[in-house]
């Protein structure tokens, strides 16, 4: 369905000859193309504007070495700023706080919460020795506390017991004090999905946070998303103020600009990527791999690491 | 509804009255893809337009009516109500779909629209892998007072599929609501485990399944495409439900799906309760991705 970047510019720049610079109107007319391109991968518009204005400072000017063509000096030039956007260095979770240090998922619902709590839990156990607890918040959905149990059956991490009839504020707080007593290190909070327009739900996941204090707040997002995604991302952000992104369903075959959109709106890390359903399917985040992923993978991939070899 | 107010103000700001020109033409392409269209789709409604209005005087009510009947012209032929093929009982439906994408909760939806119509069900909790899936199902069952099948956990689904068939004919249902695990589509294996439940089903009644649903997220982007493409071509799936349009989303992206697919679209999902299960209006929807209410 989609036809990558590095075809369309191609075709664009087929037709010119090679110079020392690209000039302001090869740039225009590629960035059309590179405009389309990012809309079809899903980058929310705002973003895309923001983007193509930063590749284009970049590019106007640029001298285009002999062994490439001003298309693919295009290309890698779009390919290095989407990395720089969606941050170069991966920034794991951070457990740089007084024990037992609490972890808060948040985010619309399905969009992986509940499954990532199960895998980060685990991971912070296998990788780095740490004791974690995990907590169901989520009173809403039916059997979501039931689905963290089994999780947490299944990884071998504890759960908090299950009370009925707390909310899940009360349910934080025990968690909390259970963590305590119990010298756990970290203590996962899964809260129940909620659309960032319903107002209650979102007072109610503010109160949360001002009883536990978490260390980190992981908004766990859906790499499907389409355009929503600034929308949510911000919204999330305002309200309990995130301090990373989780990005799920990596091993889908969306495009994935999501990505670029939360990272954008937000300026917070994207810190993991869900790869699966099974409890090891988590990932450091690959800027490279997502930028490769938005443009088209395939060729470009290929395309872009000549140009750098020869740049 | 609510969320579309922005998208009002938004072509508010772009239209008083002044003449229909590129400029505004892109604004208005801008508008219709930041509700999820596409580029193609947006630009072929935008085409339209300057077709019929280039370079003359046009209001903002007038170009949103424009946009709003270009989208509900698509839209019409899909909107259909779900019907039941009582010639064969139990009738099969088949919830199919991404994981997440509102599967189980509209089979409880769906389960209450049922009873309360009058027909009896029987759900069947083929979602055998995700944890606690099974007792997500119980759970709407009872609140729908249906009956629920299930096997423990990592069962085979198919084996499941074909005693919940046996049972549903002995039990007289008219209906069977077979949930399925969330599957990504470029999942081969996952898609074979899908073909094989079709297949068994088809053991036991060669028309079976009669309706195989693909939900839909309303707040995903262009992969839907992807999603429609496939899970048709591998399940046959003969209707469409988009959930979580209770959300900031626009859903958009059903235009193109319609264009290209003509599948009937039977529900639109509006939030986590039972009821909140609305059928399709394509006037509706149309009027609110151009932001007329
Ligand atoms: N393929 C794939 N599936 C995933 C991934 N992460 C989560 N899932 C699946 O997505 C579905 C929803 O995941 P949950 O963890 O229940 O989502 P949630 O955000 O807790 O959902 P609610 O609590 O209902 O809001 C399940 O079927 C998961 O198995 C991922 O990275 N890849
Ligand atoms: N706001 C809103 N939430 C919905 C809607 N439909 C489903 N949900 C929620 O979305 C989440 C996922 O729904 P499920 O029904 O579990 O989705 P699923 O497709 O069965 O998920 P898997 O079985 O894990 O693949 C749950 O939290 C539901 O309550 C809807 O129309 N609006
Ligand atoms: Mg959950
Ligand atoms: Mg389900």
């Amino acid at each position: 369905m989609f036809e990558s970047l590095s075809d369309r510019l191609s075709g664009i720049f087929d037709g010119l000859t090679r110079r020392g610079a690209l000039s302001d109107k090869d740039v225009g007319t590629a960035l059309r193309e590179v405009r389309r391109a990012l809309i079809e991968a899903d980058v929310a518009l705002e973003v895309v504007r923001q983007f193509t204005e930063a590749v284009r400072e970049k590019a106007v000017g640029a001298e285009v070495v002999k062994s490439v063509t001003p298309g693919q000096m295009v290309v890698k030039i779009v390919h290095d700023e989407l990395v720089a956007m969606l941050g170069e260095e991966a920034e794991p979770v951070s457990l740089n706080a007084p024990s037992p240090v609490c972890i808060m998922m948040v985010g619309l619902q399905g969009s992986g919460k509940t499954t990532t709590t199960g895998k980060l839990s685990l991971r912070l156990r296998e990788k780095q020795n740490k004791k974690v607890l995990m907590a169901s918040l989520d009173v809403r959905r039916p059997a979501a506390q039931e689905q963290l149990r089994q999780l947490g059956e299944q990884t071998g991490v504890e759960t908090l017991p299950i009370v009925e009839g707390q909310s899940p504020v009360q349910i934080a707080n025990r968690a909390m004090q259970a963590a305590k007593l119990g010298g756990f290190d970290v203590v996962m909070l899964d809260t129940a999905g909620r659309t960032h327009i319903d107002e209650p739900l979102m007072a109610e996941m503010a109160e949360i946070r001002d009883a536990a204090d978490p260390h980190e707040i992981l908004l766990v997002a859906d790499s499907l998303t389409g355009q929503d995604a600034v929308n949510l991302a911000e919204s999330f952000n305002k309200r309990v103020g995130v301090t990373g992104i989780v990005l799920t369903r990596i091993d889908g075959d969306g495009r994935g600009g999501a990505a670029l959109s939360m990272r954008a709106v937000t300026g917070k890390p994207i810190k993991l990527m869900g790869t699966g359903e099974k409890m090891d399917a988590l990932e450091d985040f690959h800027p490279k791999r997502i930028a490769d992923r938005i443009l088209g993978m395939g060729d470009i991939v290929s395309l872009v690491e000549k140009a750098s070899e020869t740049i | 509804t609510r969320s579309s107010s922005s998208l009002t103000e938004n072509i508010t700001a772009v239209f008083t009255k002044r003449k229909l020109d590129e400029d505004t033409l892109q604004e208005l392409e801008d508008i219709l893809i930041q509700a999820d269209l596409g580029v193609e789709t947006a630009m072929n409604v935008t085409d339209k337009l300057a077709s019929q209005r280039m370079g003359k005087d046009v209001s903002d009510e007038e170009v949103r009516e424009f946009m709003a009947a270009e989208i509900e012209t698509v839209l019409t032929p899909v909107a259909a109500e779900l019907e039941l093929d009582l010639d064969h009982t139990p009738h099969v439906i088949l919830v199919v779909g991404v994981n997440g994408s509102g599967k189980t909760t509209t089979i409880g939806k769906l389960s209450q629209k049922l009873y309360d119509a009058g027909f009896s069900t029987l759900l069947v909790a083929g979602d055998t892998f995700r944890a606690a899936a099974i007792e997500q199902l119980k759970i709407w069952g009872e609140r729908t007072q249906s009956p629920v099948v299930s096997r423990p956990l990592g069962s085979d689904a198919a084996g499941l599929a074909f005693d919940a068939y046996d049972q549903a004919r002995e039990e007289g249902r008219d209906v069977m609501l077979m949930d399925t695990a969330g599957r990504l589509q470029n999942k081969k294996e996952l898609m074979d485990e899908l073909e094989k439940i079709i297949r068994v089903l088809r053991k036991q009644d060669p028309t079976a399944p009669h309706t195989v649903l693909l939900t839909l997220d309303a707040t995903t982007g262009q992969n839907a495409v992807n999603q429609v493409d496939i899970f048709k071509d591998v399940a046959g799936v003969n209707g469409l439900v988009m959930t979580k349009l209770d959300g900031t989303a626009r859903g958009g992206i059903l235009v193109a799906i319609s264009a290209k697919h003509q599948l009937p679209v039977y529900f639109l999902g509006v939030g986590e309760s039972v009821d909140d299960l609305e059928p399709f209006e394509a006037r509706d929807f149309a009027r609110s991705i151009a932001g007329l209410s």
